[in-house]
């Protein structure tokens, strides 16, 4: 067993980092405090080959594998969390599904320019009226002619206000549940699309966060990906890559937590001493570099079993509980360690700790997690 | 335009440096191994050309195996091909013998411009590419600012940062030029480059592949010998003076008069 990364994935792992840390670090606390858009940034990282990370070198890519594509968004999410859930959304849930599920024909249209930087995917799954409970979804699509009728109400849609292309589920079929579902590609530019109410966030600001609204919208054959029916299918397949790609945004945080703790605690001094000679202050740091550690080995399990066409729900799931968790806990007690600078936002702490709760959250809860890891177990009993 | 561009792998500027007990070398353990920063300056000015006139970019180390990496990160930046040479007999190698080595391993190549960093992070010798541009018998501009090639291709017109003011040469080619940092801002391997880049073959070389005996340019014919490494002295604490204000300047004046003789 080596636990090594490659040598291309420390070539990934420089080459992010430092594009992070000149042209990411610096604006995050501007971004988070505006809420605007870093459309320039973007372009920047779709340059670099960030936006179609694990897309074919055919179409468009970079042609490479998730563990690669996670070292990429730990560096991103340290930097700012914000910008790597713009990027993270585009690759895991608009790029991943195009490329498992799509015709050639679908390839080709939409994945160069997604990975060009040209145009920006969402995905459009929760509704107002379902969220855990996914797969209850009203959005409706009825044939008609060889276009497909698509109405509903899509809520929580990140780059909901920048997208050009949507992959939006829709009921239809009478079965109730999955079965019932089924995927499309919807571009933006379709009449009857509206993009609805703009939230305003405790976190990870820069990313907007829209309600989108489809009236009747003709989407035409061609753009149904996948089977009628596969819809289920294809919106869980994803969430497992989604969920890496969210632990990943989490050993982000918790690392830019842990290493500003570090260098605080060192340079703070109290009582005629650095604070890291306290060893209340020890014991805090210690658990958060361990608990980093452990989070950041089940994410680059749940991504390499993911890159080897193994099944990783589990893995997925207790990556994505156990790195979000430790996000939030590194982050509360980072600001902790900090003390009031922690609590000011002079300080870039506190927006790690607004940052880290998403990831509690989104991609299913920290409860959905633990219910799909106990089916999992469970099962294997 | 056949560009080659030499590279070396360094410690990272931001690595802590530890000292072999010996002191005949520093510790490599867990060391985080980079290109060259200059190198990166100069792969980028090989690029520029590239993408101005057509051609190849190649790389060109000296080193041992570990230095593939080094070789990578260039394929990624978008270099075509690299060329590594490594033998046991260039242990203890020194700054000429490397640029002997360059030499016997670029001239096959017939290059119309042989461009390298400055100086190296670590040693910081700043010998080895005048030193190529001798052993190739080519003309050399060192240190230079600013690039600019004329149409043809054919003469380099280059800044150097002097005392005082910038010196502008016209070097014929081919040519060796050594880079500052100032000369551009070398690119980012992109991710599919990163891909490319792992299927580009890096050719290796031994001495005896390019017509050397390690007698005279490895360690044995080193012209310098290293006596010893050591660590720069370490900062003394700073001393705090206590009290009223009035205490505490009277002793900082004293200190500053008879101690550090600073003032009078």
């Amino acid at each position: 067993m080596d636990f090594q990364l490659t040598d291309e994935h420390k070539l990934v792992q420089s080459t992010v980092r430092e594009f992070a840390d000149k042209e990411i670090r610096p604006r995050a606390a501007e971004l988070d405090r505006t809420a605007a858009y870093p459309a320039d940034i973007i372009a920047r990282a779709a340059a670099l080959g960030l936006m179609g990370m694990t897309v074919p070198e055919e179409y468009g890519g970079a042609g490479m594998g998730l563990v690669a594509y996670v070292v990429a968004q730990e560096e991103l999410a340290r930097a700012s969390a914000g910008v790597q859930t713009i990027i993270t959304v585009n690759n895991s849930l608009v790029c991943d599904p195009l490329v498992r599920f799509g015709s050639g024909a679908q390839k080709r249209r939409y994945l160069p320019s997604l990975c060009s930087g040209a145009s920006l995917g969402c995905y459009c799954l929760t509704e107002p009226a379902s969220g855990s409970d996914a797969m209850s979804l009203q959005t409706a699509a009825r044939r008609d002619g060889a276009a497909w009728m698509l109405s509903g109400t899509k809520s929580f849609v990140t780059n909901g206000a920048e997208a050009d292309v949507c992959i939006v589920y829709a009921r239809t079929g009478p079965e109730p549940g999955a079965r019932g579902l089924s995927a499309f590609i919807v571009e933006k530019s379709l009449p009857g699309v509206r993009v609805g109410k703009l939230e305003k966030k405790l976190g990870i600001k820069c990313s907007s966060t829209t309600e989108i609204v489809f009236e009747d919208v003709p989407v035409p054959d061609a753009n149904l990906l996948g089977e009628p029916g596969m819809g289920g299918r294809i919106a869980l397949g994803t969430l497992d890559v989604g969920r890496i790609g969210i632990a990943a945004q989490a050993l982000g945080i918790a690392r830019a937590a842990l290493e500003d703790a570090l260098a605080y605690a060192a340079s703070r001094r109290q009582f005629g001493r650095a604070i890291a000679e306290f060893q209340a202050i020890q014991w805090m740091l210690s658990d958060m570099a361990t608990r980093l550690d452990a989070a950041r080995l089940l994410t680059y399990r749940a991504a390499y079993l993911r890159q080897s066409g193994a099944r990783c729900t589990k893995e997925a799931a207790m990556a994505k509980l156990f790195a979000s968790e430790t996000a939030m806990w590194a982050a509360h007690k980072a600001v902790q360690i900090y003390g009031g600078y922690g609590f000011i936002q002079d300080y870039p702490v506190e927006r790690y700790f607004r940052d880290a709760k998403i990831t509690e959250i989104y991609e299913g809860t920290s409860e959905i997690q633990r219910v799909v890891i106990a089916r999992n177990v469970l099962e294997a009993t | 335009m056949k560009i080659v561009v030499c590279v070396k792998q360094v410690p990272d500027t931001e690595a802590p440096i530890r000292i072999r007990p010996d002191g005949q070398g520093i510790d490599e353990t867990g060391l985080n191994l980079v290109m060259n920063y200059y190198d990166e300056h100069a792969t980028e000015a090989g690029l520029r050309l590239r993408e101005q006139f057509g051609g190849t970019v190649t790389l060109v180390a000296v080193g041992p195996e570990r230095s593939r990496e080094a070789l990578r990160t260039g394929l990624a930046m978008g270099a075509d091909d690299a060329l590594l040479v490594t033998d046991p007999a260039l242990s203890g190698a020194d700054h000429l013998s490397t640029a002997r080595v360059l030499a016997a391993a670029i001239t096959p190549l017939a290059p119309d411009v042989v461009i390298c960093g400055k100086l190296s992070t670590d040693a910081n010798a700043g010998i080895v590419g005048p030193a190529v541009a001798e052993f190739l018998n080519l003309p050399q501009a060192t240190a230079i600012a600013a690039l600019e090639m004329d149409a043809a291709g054919t003469v380099a017109t280059v800044h150097r940062e002097v005392e005082g003011g910038i010196e502008v040469l016209d070097v014929p080619l081919p040519a060796v030029l050594t880079v500052e940092r100032s000369l551009n801002e070398p690119r980012y391997p992109s991710l599919p480059g990163i891909m490319k880049a792992k299927r580009k073959e890096i050719g290796v070389r031994s001495l005896q592949d390019l017509g050397l005996a390690g007698e005279t340019v490895g360690g044995a014919a080193a012209s310098t010998r290293l006596v010893r490494l050591d660590p720069p002295p370490k900062r003394q604490p700073g001393r705090s003076v206590d009290g009223e204000a009035e205490e505490m300047v009277a002793a900082i004046v004293t200190f500053l008069k008879h101690e550090a003789k600073v003032i009078s």
